[in-house]
């Protein structure tokens, strides 16, 4: 493992750390209000000062990280399970099948992935309880986000069937679903691995994307897209930079993952 | 066979476009509060009334007629009214469209410009470090929110076209990047090195027209990713294109208008794959 993807690791585990640890670092909670200290800055009792409504900053931080480090590669397994489903069975399967699979991928892709999710949370309601907008903003994005991962695992699934390996297992009377189970499923193991991985840090940034677009988690649950949202009202860097906090986590959290990724790429291929 | 190619790509844009217009048709048809009317909880209407209502409304319960209802009034030219704007869709797409038609425009032609800049330099100068610092310039844009980036050029008040070319740029870069040092190491390109061609000839003769046409895929690819950037760019920098209309009608739940915006954008991306799709067949065929 090189020097960058050791320190990629550590960064990772620090902050997963700190965020499970949420409730004995900020013992306050994400949701306490200290109405006479609105808007603070930062002091001894708010290490990252207050927000607006004088909830303490860096408990929503640790809070909102805990949701996103969650939830997002829980959505990202419930994508890459569904891309082997539709993708690798599309593969195997071959013919009609992958071609409707494929004509549903493209369909998919067609879209702008922040435009379909924007479309598709829209259709659900918009004021619901914090804790259903966050399972449903993260299940959205395990719904949806399984199209490119299909795609690739159709071609390797199709690229598959046709090899030495699974003839044999034909020919030795193993058909059907047996076949994709035993034969074919672990062999798509590296793809299936490097998708979940790519998934992650795409899922943290679509979830900030809806977030600050106000279609992501309800307040006061907190989650780094409602955290970033906060910056909307800056005037400049300088003058409050403890605001930025959020924004720094969130990047040396997406690079991190980047880092890790290009290994996992590899190991795709 | 171009031809053929390209009817094959307007068979499958037509099969797309209605598959997504039914696709967002049932989708709107099971929306929660799809039945819900606020005539009905009128206390002047008599049961009656309120029967009559509901039986208007049957006729939207069967999806399919529903959705031809749609495309027979589409072919009319009528897209229906939008629900929290109350005016038609058909003049609020017209008097947004060119604003976004601008700033996606420009937001490419910069993306692209500093895309192939970076990638054509890391490519020309051959030195790891400037390569590196490419790719971190690139990589850092990437780890960024596109919203966020939106939200930037406000503080700094940079125009949003700006913005979407630093949502785009790291994307088409990585891409070229690729292509271009794929297309280096090829062994004509490295003879014509050996034999001490400049560098301006090898690129504009052996170079790009080896990684043309997947240079056009990418092409293609990225209108998607900047009409998609479009949305946080318009809806937070308060531009009125169709992107912030986009984000209006997914706030008000305005789902005629949502269903609107959704067959154009998918029209509108599968017009810039295909016909990137179609010249780089036609480069292809030219080269054999």
């Amino acid at each position: 493992m090189s020097l960058w993807r050791k320190v990629a690791c550590s960064v990772l585990l620090l902050v997963v750390c700190a965020s499970l640890a949420a409730g004995w670092l900020a013992p306050s909670g994400y949701a306490r209000q200290y109405r006479e200290a609105a808007d603070a800055p930062p002091s001894r009792a708010h290490w990252l000062g207050t927000d607006e409504i004088g909830r303490d900053r860096f408990a929503r931080v640790l809070y909102g990280t805990r949701i996103s480090l969650l939830l997002a590669p829980a959505a990202a397994l419930l994508s890459t399970l569904l891309a082997a489903l539709i993708g690798g069975l599309a593969g195997y399967m071959g013919g009609v099948w992958a071609k409707l699979a494929m004509a549903v991928t493209d369909l998919f892709l067609s879209l702008p992935w922040l435009f379909l999710l924007i479309a598709v949370r829209a259709l659900l309601p918009l004021n619901v309880p914090p804790l259903f907008s966050v399972l449903a903003t993260f299940l959205l994005l395990g719904l949806l986000g399984w199209t490119s991962a299909a795609r690739v695992l159709c071609a390797t699934a199709a690229s598959l069937r046709d090899s030495e390996f699974v003839k044999q297992a034909r020919a030795a009377g193993i058909h059907g679903a047996r076949l994709f189970w035993v034969q074919v499923m672990p062999n798509l193991k590296p793809v299936l691995y490097a998708q979940f991985w790519i998934s992650i840090p795409v899922f943290i940034l679509a979830e900030a994307n809806l977030g600050i677009l106000g279609l992501g988690v309800a307040e006061p649950m907190p989650s780094w897209g409602s955290l970033l949202k906060e910056l909307e009202g800056l005037i400049s860097f300088g003058q409050e930079p403890w605001k930025l906090v959020p924004l720094v986590l969130l990047v040396v959290v997406v690079t991190s993952f980047q880092l890790l990724l290009s290994r996992q790429e590899e190991a795709a291929a | 066979m171009l031809a053929g190619k390209i009817a094959r790509h307007a068979l499958a844009l037509v099969a797309t476009m209605l598959l997504g217009g039914l696709l967002a048709a049932t989708l709107v048809r099971l929306a929660p509060g799809f039945d819900a009317d606020e005539q009905q909880l009128d206390p002047h209407l008599s049961s009656q009334s309120v029967q009559a209502l509901r039986a208007a409304r049957l006729q939207h319960h069967n999806i399919i007629r529903f959705y031809l209802r749609y495309m027979s009034r589409a072919a009319h030219g009528d897209l229906g009214s939008s629900l929290s704007l109350g005016q038609p869709v058909l003049s609020l797409l017209r008097g947004r469209a060119p604003l976004t038609l601008r700033l996606v425009g420009i937001g490419l032609a910069l993306a692209w410009a500093v895309a192939m800049a970076l990638a054509l330099t890391a490519a020309f100068v051959r030195v790891s470090a400037c390569d590196a610092l490419a790719t971190v310039i690139s990589g850092t844009f990437l780890c960024i929110p596109a919203a966020v980036l939106a939200l930037l050029s406000v503080l700094w008040n940079v125009p949003g076209a700006l913005a979407i070319a630093l949502i785009v740029f790291p994307h088409v870069f990585r891409y070229a990047r690729n292509l271009l040092a794929k297309a280096y190491s090829l062994p004509h390109v490295l003879a014509a090195r050996a034999r001490g061609l400049t560098d301006l000839r090898i690129l504009f003769w052996h170079v790009l027209p080896v990684i043309a046409p997947q240079l056009l895929a990418v092409g293609g690819v990225s209108v998607s990713m900047a009409v998609g950037a479009a949305i946080p760019v318009e809806a937070l920098c308060g531009l009125a294109g169709i992107g912030q209309l986009a984000w209006q009608a997914a706030l008000a739940r305005d789902l005629p208008l949502l269903v609107n915006i959704t067959v154009l954008v998918t029209l509108v991306t599968l017009l810039a794959n295909s016909g990137a799709d179609v010249i780089g067949h036609m480069i292809r065929d030219q080269k054999a």
